[in-house]
């Protein structure tokens, strides 16, 4: 079997690439989107290689736990984004700010 | 063979997720997400949860994926707009990728060096003798974690009410709207009334 090791770095690199995708698309919120999945994805290639490398299921059930809230908050920022451009025509994040209210 | 197909695996995955940041229309991106989720199922077959790997190409390419390419389609944007900010921003996001990336290579050498306790699993969770990978998870989804399970549940359930809201639109038809509740209150006495007019008085209206 490949070593844990190997699992850590992939996972961690891909981590950074989904830190570094919010840091440069600050201005669209839809890659934005995708680099918080890059980010749980990675997060979830971390507990299933662990999960191996233990003997523990734990970790695949957790992973489970992830997708479900990865999915649900995927749906539910997309609708705001929906309905924040119906009522801007722009998905600007630049000025969210004014949203409240 | 494995170590062919683990690296195969992760260099595709982290080559996609490099074009996923840095593609210049977000159909592409959305397109090398997928290609990311591929790989990664691909990583955790290699390490015998065939199940996660499964979930995880009906869940993300089936769904979310293509809820992803609904509303990138859907919204009609200007993205070279969206690009302004791109080489601005890109000194700071560097050099903050860097810096965790050092930080956590840092912590795997120390990992490595044997300065980290990982700890031994009590063998509560472990998989099943003689069981595929499907069953033991189930058998544990379905005992120990049944509570946070049906949690998961409710917290899609929220995620989907929530979503409809959100984005459902009031139909505004131009003859006035029906309310329900308005014509289910309404009773035969309130609205008609008998009378018994005399011949040649008329009724008052």
């Amino acid at each position: 079997m490949i070593g844990i090791e190997h699992y850590i770095v992939v996972s961690s690199i891909l981590f950074v690439l989904g830190v570094l995708g919010i840091f440069l698309n600050r201005k669209n919120i839809i890659i934005i989107l995708m680099a918080i999945e890059l980010i749980l994805l990675s997060v979830n290639l971390n507990l299933v290689a662990f999960s191996a490398y233990l003997n523990d299921l734990t970790g695949q059930i957790f992973a489970m736990f992830v997708l479900t809230v990865a999915a649900a908050e995927a749906a539910i920022g997309l609708a705001i984004l929906v309905t924040y451009f119906r009522n801007r025509g722009t998905i600007a994040v630049d000025d969210v700010n004014r949203m409240k209210g | 063979m494995t170590v062919f197909a683990f690296y195969l695996f992760a260099a595709l995955m982290l080559a996609s997720g490099a074009f996923t940041i840095f593609a210049r229309n977000p159909v592409h991106s959305v397109l090398w997400l997928i290609l990311a989720f591929f790989n990664a199922a691909g990583l955790m077959i290699l390490v015998g949860a065939e199940f996660l790997a499964m979930l995880l190409v009906v869940v993300y390419v089936g769904a979310v994926a293509v809820l992803f390419l609904f509303v990138v389609m859907m919204l009609n944007i200007d993205f070279a707009e969206m690009r302004a900010g791109f080489m601005k921003n890109a000194p700071l996001g560097v050099a903050i990728a860097v810096v965790l990336l050092a930080e956590l290579v840092l912590g795997i050498g120390a990992y490595r060096a044997g300065a980290l306790e990982l700890g031994v699993p009590d063998g509560s969770a472990a998989p099943l003798l003689g069981e595929s990978n499907i069953e033991s998870l189930g058998a544990l989804l379905y005992g120990n974690y049944l509570f946070l399970f049906e949690t998961s549940g409710i917290i899609l359930l929220v995620a989907m009410i929530g979503a409809i809201v959100l984005t459902h639109r009031e139909q505004r038809n131009t003859r006035g709207h029906q309310d329900i509740g308005k014509q289910n209150a309404r009773r035969p006495e309130d609205a008609t009334r008998n009378v018994s007019p005399e011949i040649g008085k008329g009724v008052e209206l």
